[in-house]
């Protein structure tokens, strides 16, 4: 039963794998925009213009041209940079690392604040504690990295001096410096996942709390604290997980922006550029991994679901 | 804000007072007085109102940006090089010598009309297919919501930056974007409340009584599923603004010298501008996040007098 | 309806044989709700002897799952005012501080609770939830709580219990959960057990078995039990004696045969007539209460069962009866007009259940 589901999402996820391939490959053909224009300038002769299309193979009819992206992209290649002629996997790969290390270290943040936080005041709703901290993450949702970015680097890196303003050491070559020049980017990057999952399960938690098997939990004599995170807090974080998988997007977005702020050289500043520059099959390859990568997580987060939860496998 | 206060006591006091027999009708019936006397009759409170008047000061303020007496928003007073607050610059002036209190204004401007109109957009479309597609059902209903599906694990950042790159930005074009981008995510979540009225007895009397299709949607789903769809509104305005503020963070929506408060948070956190004149930063930063904080409130505030509960977003 | 065996408790200090080992005294418990104070259990006193089973009878709502668990101090940790004395062996459960209860709840008390779909952990494996407390109070190491654990499965009569300790409770019938439920419950060798409907989540046929099975327990382990329910008939056969409660109050008290025989409150006749019988032919219909119980947040002046009460007069309306008692001390009633024999010693005044 479990085998059937997961090859019924595995043929999903290669489904829409196929139509986001799709997609990107349309974002780029068919929006207005001539690629000649951008590599040329606006100046070159018609002639030129047309050795070039031709060249690039975009003369072609839209389902060729697709097909030949498509068979180069299954031989691992995404094409080269018109610009510095640099192999789009080399981009990525180059840009990935940072991007993953500033993600998995700021939802590391966000659980290590927001599970212990809501096992705390789930366990006294509405007394002091609680009301602040739902007020106050409350206010955190208002502040999306780009609000947040500038005023973390205006008070603790021009401010304080506590941490650099701009830029990182590869985590190969310092890890310790490495971790300590991500605090603030990082930090900027999980407030706002640490406002949704202290919510989420915050709520979840009450609700867990009020069922009959907690109080069969207390009346074994547990202590309060085996209660709260043997009995309650498992089968309370699975909208906490859903919630994870889905704000890997708004995460992407907050990672180009803490990239741009911050001056760290991740995919989300390399993409930026080549749209700036109209580096056309750059950005082509970067939205096809960025989101074929978004679509595998959604697929992991819910294998990961079926596998903890045993209600959901017996079905 | 604390949406279930009180629910944790009186759940507690109505799980044992409904003693023994499961689904004993007298006892639920209780319960569920109970429960509804907890929190949805609240009044709106002051903050309510409080967030209402400050998004309106920011409306009113981006509409008669022209009117007020305000420096033009990119005129340079050479002899006012990042000067701070004062009688003649009200919040001070940046790098350049622009009037910082004119460029919030303007800049203001950006993030209503995106962040409203793609929505309105994302409405019309997204909201009636969703309407409609959720009261006919059948095979066309399925394949619209696999499609919105399809489209919804595509990241909305994303498809929005690649589109502005090759079409360009403009306050139209992102507005258009943005809302073409909110359209899917919109029409599930007004077809999921559709869903939940298209079999209610008072849907099945009026199909009974002969009434058309479009006169139930419109005269008897409509009114019901307003509220649901008006505070998932919110929720969308609030995500386009904070999507239209990255991309300007970015540089990537509406083009210089036009201020907005995303290009102009962008400007003020050059490390330069953060050492010599923190205001540039300080002002776009407090009213983005005043704004975004109101809208949330605005929306968090209907969901509860209208009793939606946060699991059908 | 035979009086049940009196066995005597496993191991008590000779000094406390002659007390009971549970002793509740004047106990009230209230929940502050938004609309007011309900007091779902209003001034109750019971007491029960060592290896004995009281019965605790009454319609839903009439507080006897607030009683279950308000005696083991097993409340909602907020919202929640508790008055009285509850002793057991000597000790005043009300004074004990939490961390006294919590050693007292599992070892020397033990709950099973009504529902064992909702009352067992969807997500923990059926053998952690009964090697919990077996390793917390008695100390075992893994390998030991994991063959008791096995071997109270068998002694509840779940077949190949290895292989049961691995399931998830989704994975069992609602009997066999139930019986998961009571295993956790004896896990620990406790004196006391409080059942609160232990039963009615589950068929007939299975219901009999259960209650059968606790039975046996109780009589191999010299256990003292609660059994809390509902259903007349469940405790008729299994309790020695009988507690009547209605809203919040105990309306009737007495050793089950005289109860039986002599029933003086009519609340306790009405529960006695919807039980069904064997002896009547099939479609016979059972004679049921009608109206529900009162709202205890403003419960009505005088009796409260007053307003459904067929035999009610004036007096029953202004002034509440006081606990009294008929002929002997162990049978305690409050009512201004009892029956006698059954029979009621005043007209019919309004159209309630015409018995």
């Amino acid at each position: 039963m479990l085998a059937t589901y997961l090859l019924k999402r595995l043929v999903q996820l290669i489904a829409v794998s196929f139509l986001i391939s799709v997609i990107v490959f349309m974002l780029v053909h068919l929006l207005p925009g001539d690629p000649s224009v951008t590599i040329l300038g606006p100046n070159d002769t018609p002639q030129n213009r047309a050795i070039l299309l031709h060249q690039l193979g975009l003369n072609k009819p839209l389902v060729q041209q697709y097909a030949t992206w498509l068979g180069q992209v299954f031989h691992g290649s995404l094409g080269q940079s018109y610009l510095t002629h640099q192999q789009v996997t080399q981009i990525i790969g180059q840009g990935a690392p940072v991007d993953v290390e500033l993600i998995v270290l700021s939802q590391l943040i966000a659980f290590a604040v927001a599970i212990p936080l809501a096992l705390v005041t789930s366990r006294r709703p509405n007394r002091a504690v609680d009301r602040t901290a739902t007020t106050t993450t409350f206010g955190l949702l208002a502040l999306p990295p780009f609000v947040l970015a500038p005023i973390l680097v205006a008070v603790f890196a021009v401010g304080l001096g506590w941490f650099p303003a701009t830029g990182t050491v590869p985590i190969s070559q310092n890890l310790a410096t490495n971790l300590h020049d991500m605090i603030l980017p990082s930090l900027a990057l999980a407030v706002g996942s640490i406002a949704v999952y202290y919510r989420l399960l915050r709520s979840d938690l009450i609700a867990t709390l009020q069922e009959d098997f907690i109080t069969s939990a207390r009346a074994k004599g547990l202590h309060p604290r085996r209660v709260m995170l043997r009995h309650a807090l498992r089968p309370s974080t699975f909208s906490l997980l859903a919630a994870a998988g889905v704000n890997i997007g708004s995460l992407l977005a907050g990672a180009f922006i803490v990239e741009s702020l911050f001056a760290i050289n991740g995919i989300g500043l390399a993409l930026v550029d080549a749209v700036e520059q109209r580096d056309y099959l750059v950005v082509q390859g970067i939205a096809l991994v960025i989101a074929v990568a978004y679509v595998v997580i959604q697929f992991v987060v819910d294998f990961i679901f079926t596998v903890v939860d045993p209600r959901v496998a017996r079905g | 804000m604390p949406d279930d206060r009180d629910l944790a006591a009186t759940g507690a006091a109505t799980d044992l007072l409904a003693d023994a027999a499961p689904g004993d009708a007298a006892i639920s019936e209780e319960a569920v007085a109970l429960a509804a006397s907890g929190p949805s009759r609240r009044p709106l409170g002051v903050v309510f109102w409080l967030a209402i008047a400050w998004v309106g000061v920011v409306i009113l303020a981006a509409v008669f940006a022209n009117v007020l007496p305000l420096a033009r928003p990119d005129f340079q007073h050479y002899g006012a090089i990042n000067a701070g607050p004062s009688l003649h610059h009200l919040l001070g002036t940046d790098d350049l010598g622009r009037d910082l209190l004119s460029r919030l204004v303007f800049g203001a401007r950006v993030s209503l009309v995106v962040g409203f109109g793609s929505i309105t957009i994302g409405m019309i479309f997204g909201g009636s297919a969703g309407l409609v597609s959720g009261y006919l059902g059948g095979l066309w209903d399925a394949t619209m919501n696999a499609t919105a599906f399809v489209i919804l694990a595509f990241p909305q950042i994303l498809a929005v930056i690649a589109i502005t790159a090759f079409w360009g930005a403009s306050l139209w074009k992102i507005t258009l974007i943005i809302g073409v981008a909110s359209i899917p995510l919109l029409f599930r979540v007004v077809r999921a409340s559709t869903l939940a009225f298209a079999n209610r007895e008072f849907v099945v009397a009026a199909r009974a009584l002969g009434a058309s299709p479009l006169r139930i949607i419109f005269r008897e789903i409509l009114p019901n599923v307003l509220p649901a769809a008006m505070s998932f509104a919110m929720i969308g305005v609030a995500v386009a603004i904070i999507l239209e503020g990255s991309l300007a963070f970015l540089g990537l929506s509406v083009p210089l010298p036009t201020p907005s408060w995303g290009n102009m948070i962008a400007e003020g956190s050059t490390n330069g501008n953060l050492q010599q004149n923190v205001y540039i930063m300080l002002w776009p930063t407090i009213s983005m996040f005043l704004l975004l904080l109101s809208i949330n409130l605005i929306g968090d505030r209907l969901r509860q007098r209208f009793d939606i509960r946060e699991s059908m977003v | 309806m035979s009086p049940r065996r009196h066995t005597v408790d496993a191991f008590p200090d000779a000094d406390e044989l002659s007390d009971p080992l549970l002793q509740v005294t004047d106990l009230t418990t209230a929940f502050r709700t938004p609309r007011g104070t309900v007091r779902a259990v209003d001034g109750v006193s019971l007491s029960v002897r060592r290896g004995t089973t009281v019965g605790v009878v009454g319609e839903s709502g009439s507080g006897k799952t607030v009683l279950s668990r308000s005696i083991m101090g097993l409340l909602p940790p907020h919202g929640v005012e508790r008055s009285g004395t509850v002793t057991f062996a000597g000790r005043d459960l009300t004074a004990m501080s939490a961390k006294e209860l919590r050693s007292v709840w599992g070892l020397q008390i033990a709950m099973i609770f009504q529902d064992p779909m909702t009352a067992l952990n969807p997500v923990k494996r059926v053998g952690a939830q009964i090697t919990e407390s077996l390793r917390l109070h008695l100390g075992m190491d893994r390998g030991e709580a994991r063959q008791t654990a096995a071997a109270l499965l068998e002694s509840v009569g779940i077949p190949s219990p290895e292989k049961r300790l691995r399931a998830y409770p989704s994975q069992l019938s609602g009997g066999m959960r139930q019986r998961v439920m009571i295993a956790i419950a004896l896990a620990c060798g406790p004196r006391l057990v409080l059942a609160d409907e232990p039963t009615t989540g589950l068929d007939v046929t299975i219901q009999a078995q259960i209650l059968d099975l606790l039975g046996q327990l109780q009589d191999e382990r010299h256990m003292t039990m609660i059994l809390v329910t509902h259903d007349l008939g469940v405790v008729a056969t299994r309790a020695d004696e009988i507690v009547v409660m209605y809203a919040g109050k105990v309306v009737e008290r007495a050793p089950t045969a005289t109860l039986f025989a002599d029933p003086k409150m009519p609340y306790t006749r009405a529960l006695m007539d919807s039980i069904p019988r064997l002896a009547d032919p099939s479609g016979t219909r059972l004679a049921t209460i009608a109206g529900r119980p009162p709202e205890l947040i403003d419960p009505p002046a005088g009796c409260r069962f007053a307003p459904r009460c067929p035999w009610a007069q004036d007096r029953c309306r202004t002034s509440e009866p006081p606990l009294r008692t008929a002929g002997s001390e162990a049978h305690t009633f409050a009512c201004w007009y009892p029956l006698t024999n059954g029979r009621p010693s005043v007209p019919v005044t309004h159209d309630g259940v015409a018995p």
